[in-house]
């Protein structure tokens, strides 16, 4: 029963978003908000220089790169901007589904640190998805320039990942983020994000849901964030998961997006 | 929140000049709009200020939570606010 290359959604990765790549590498998401220089973050990780425009949409597929930290290969995918994982439009959809089915060996979330709160909101909807989190606060030098201080331990201790400041444009702080990186991928360090409670009427319906997902599932996505969106009535979700996860082979159907409602 | 919303001073975004300082009671857009909003950060109690005005009148650019952000007029109405007084 050991974990295949399946079973670990590697194989996903390589048919579905098309990225090879050796076993032993890592395999690291990087999301958030647009405009948060995610671009610039992952041009200073990787070494690459691509993708330097700045208008909306820019990175509409997702850019890849690599690099080698402490002796091990890191393949970096700078998935679309989005403020939001609820698959909106077809951005979303992408980094979603890449952050779901990709099963990447971590996520770096990118945010923009002159706006810490508004960027927050992609933060915890990425943690619910995940537990292999790191918080990378870009922007530090102009949020010092407009006189915004931030308690990075506090922060690191209220969401429960590793928060690191950097400012790309200066290379400053990717040394850290590396590191923060290579322990989160390989399991050096465990993050424990905290998970919003939504409170008894809805937490009830979930815990209806879940054991139901947890069957269907298979391990391969976090029940509660499927009931959650379930209950949200998003079907965009069930066609992912039919198309990543079943191959139309027994898939999820509308009628449980249909028993979600009637509970 | 419902004696906020059912009060006199709840008035669509879309109606307020430029300046004022409000505080969101509710949102009347429902499926993805409401999803939209709610990821801006539009939640009740939330403040809002109202930067200005494009030159034909929509859209128009507000202050949430220390981004500006452009909202047509057709989305600002579905946003019910009230004035911050005193501010």
């Amino acid at each position: 029963m050991g974990l295949t290359n399946q079973s670990c959604g590697r194989a996903l990765i390589s048919q579905k978003f098309n990225i090879s790549f050796n076993k032993e590498d890592f395999i690291i998401a990087l999301a958030g908000n647009p405009n948060v220089g995610k671009s610039t973050v992952f041009n200073g990780l990787t070494g690459l220089n691509q993708h330097t425009g700045n208008w909306p949409g820019k990175t509409v597929a997702t850019a890849r790169g690599s690099y080698t930290h402490k002796d091990k290969k890191f393949i970096l995918v700078d998935l679309p901007g989005t403020y939001s994982l609820f698959a909106n439009s077809a951005e979303e959809q992408i980094a979603r589904d890449f952050i779901c089915f990709g099963n990447p060996d971590a996520t770096i979330i990118v945010a923009d640190a002159t706006c810490l709160e508004r960027n927050l909101n992609l933060a915890l909807q990425v943690m619910e998805l995940t537990d292999k989190v790191i918080l990378c606060l870009n922007l530090m030098d102009e949020a010092d320039k407009k006189g915004i201080s931030i308690d990075i331990k506090q922060l690191e201790k209220e969401l429960g990942i590793p928060v690191i400041p950097t400012a790309a444009r200066k290379k400053l702080g990717l040394r850290a983020l590396m590191d923060a990186t290579y322990d989160v991928a390989s399991k050096i360090k465990k993050p424990t994000p905290r998970k919003i409670s939504y409170g008894n009427a809805i937490e009830s319906e979930i815990q209806k849901i879940i054991p139901y997902l947890e069957k269907k599932l298979n391990n391969k996505l976090d029940p509660r964030w499927v009931a959650l969106r379930l209950l949200e009535g998003d079907t965009t979700l069930l066609d992912s998961i039919n198309a990543f996860l079943y191959e139309n082979n027994s898939p999820l159907a509308y009628k449980e997006v249909a028993y979600a409602h009637e509970c | 929140m419902n004696h906020l919303y059912s009060s006199s001073h709840t008035i669509p975004l879309s109606d307020l000049p430029v300046g004022m300082q409000v505080q969101v009671l509710h949102l009347k857009a429902t499926g993805l709009s409401r999803r939209r909003l709610l990821d801006l950060g539009l939640v009740p109690g939330t403040q809002i200020k109202i930067l200005r005005k494009s030159p034909l009148g929509d859209p128009t650019a507000y202050e949430i939570r220390g981004a500006s952000v452009a909202l047509r007029k057709e989305e600002a109405s579905n946003i019910l606010v009230q004035p911050i007084l005193n501010s």
